[in-house]
């Protein structure tokens, strides 16, 4: 009798740093930002305790911003051997090839490929397909999810699942799914909205919204179909660790990075 | 000294600084007659195979005498694919052909129909081989992977790892080696296999 090979795939856990003006900010519904720490110290903090990647997100991301952006991820970078994302602001070719000097690895995109979306395949183009995540911020609308654009305050006509096909035809490698609802609640992910877009491609979806327990992790890598979940606040809080999420995850049989 | 290689394919300043980490000498070499001075390689990459074009005929000339004069080689990701003989993702760009197989895309399907995601993107366990190890790479340890191509599992291969059916993720023939996955993005068990690397030059 032949038994199935293995799952040995880890489930990804990613830590967020919002950023502004080089220190790690946190809010609520994309709102209310207070201080956080140094970004450095905090993902060097993560790595030690096991995150298995990071992102860097420029939550204002004015002109001056970018330069400071560059500086911070310079110093994240600095001193971890992990993947680290960076987004924020990125309109241009040039502007991602920028952070990617400074040491980011992918670059996450969101307002301004609804803009003009073939600014997905020129970075893609230019960098690889592993280097882009299309990050989405849906809005529960009835029984549809609607894309919103700058940092959620504007409901674009696209639904999530028809934008992530999108992108992904367009060279997406990630997509990166927050949920405006579930954003600062601490109540859980939304489990349907990213089960309906995970299934809905063939590339990784990184959860992301609503973590407060560990039980929810579980929650978004089964029932949400989830390949990755990203959250903020329960890390700077300490509310629960990430020792704590990946033995819950163990528990029930999801392998993970020890 | 160890030559990095950039044929424009990503991922340089990540393994430079990884290299350096592990107390590494590393030089960019500006053209391949500078490889004539190297006491080791490495060939970084990540993206599309068609980037490994760059590498025309002086380079891929000069690495093979390096290769065949014995000098130490690392592949990363599309620099570890190169050693092959070419890859379905761009059949018109040859690889090096150093070792027997064709780079092929990853299956969709696992083989009882459960869908996989391509790329693999994560982390995921190296099963090392008995037969020819590569130095510091940890049997059991987790490694960071980007890719949606393949080295098939041969007579050179170093450790496989499994998403959906086996693949190569390290191969090696002497002292030529290569990785599937991103030592400079995996945490202290990359930085193992680079800092053994760098170790074996002297």
């Amino acid at each position: 009798m032949t038994r199935p090979a293995p799952d040995t795939f880890a489930r990804r856990l990613i830590a967020c740093l919002d950023v502004r003006a080089g220190r790690v900010v946190k809010g609520v519904h994309f709102e209310g930002l207070r201080d956080a720490g140094d970004p450095g110290a905090l993902a060097a903090r993560y790595d030690a305790e096991g995150i298995d990647e990071l992102v860097v997100l420029d939550v204002t991301a004015t002109a001056e911003d970018r330069l400071a952006l560059a500086r911070t991820v310079s110093a994240v970078a600095a001193n971890v051997f992990i993947p680290l994302a960076v987004g924020g602001g990125i309109r241009s070719v040039d502007d991602a090839a920028r952070v990617i000097d400074a040491g980011a690895d992918k670059v996450g995109i969101n307002t301004a490929a609804l803009g003009d979306p073939s600014l997905i395949s020129r970075i893609a183009g230019r960098f690889g397909s592993q280097a882009v995540v299309v990050a989405i911020d849906a809005k529960r609308d009835g029984d549809r999810f609607a894309v919103c654009s700058h940092a959620g305050r504007t409901p674009t006509s696209w639904d999530a699942v028809a934008w992530a096909r999108e992108a992904q035809a367009r060279g997406a490698g990630e997509i990166l799914l927050t949920s405006i609802d579930a954003d600062g609640t601490l109540r859980g992910f939304d489990c349907p909205l990213t089960a309906a877009v995970s299934g809905a491609v063939g590339i990784p979806v990184i959860a992301s919204g609503g973590a407060g327990a560990p039980s929810h992790f579980v929650d978004v890598f089964s029932a949400g179909r989830a390949d990755a979940a990203l959250a903020a606040s329960i890390f700077h809080d300490e509310k629960c660790s990430v020792r704590a999420i990946k033995a819950a995850l163990q528990m029930h049989g999801l392998p993970v990075r020890l | 000294m160890i030559a990095l290689v950039d044929y424009g394919a990503g991922n340089l300043a990540s393994v430079r600084k990884a290299l350096r980490a592990c107390g590494a000498d590393v030089l960019e070499p500006a053209a391949p007659a500078d490889l004539d001075r190297a006491a080791a390689i490495v060939l970084p990459g990540v993206g599309h195979f068609a980037a490994t074009a760059s590498l025309d005929e002086s380079w891929r000339s000069a690495i093979r005498g390096c290769l065949e004069a014995g000098v130490p080689f690392l592949g990363i990701c599309l620099g570890m694919q190169w050693l092959f003989e070419g890859s379905d993702e761009a059949p018109d760009v040859p690889g090096l052909g150093w070792l027997p197989g064709r780079i092929t895309r990853l299956p969709d399907r696992t083989p009882e129909g459960d869908r996989l995601k391509v790329p693999h993107a994560g982390w995921n366990l190296a099963h090392a081989t008995e037969r020819s190890p590569v130095p510091g790479l940890q049997d059991g340890a987790y490694f960071y992977f980007t890719h949606a191509y393949a080295a098939p599992v041969t007579d050179a291969t170093a450790a496989t790892t499994m998403y959906g059916s086996p693949f190569a993720s390290a191969v090696r023939r002497g002292l030529v080696c290569g990785v599937q996955f991103h030592p400079e993005k995996s945490g202290a068990a990359g930085l193992a296999v680079l800092g053994a690397f760098v170790g074996g030059v002297r």
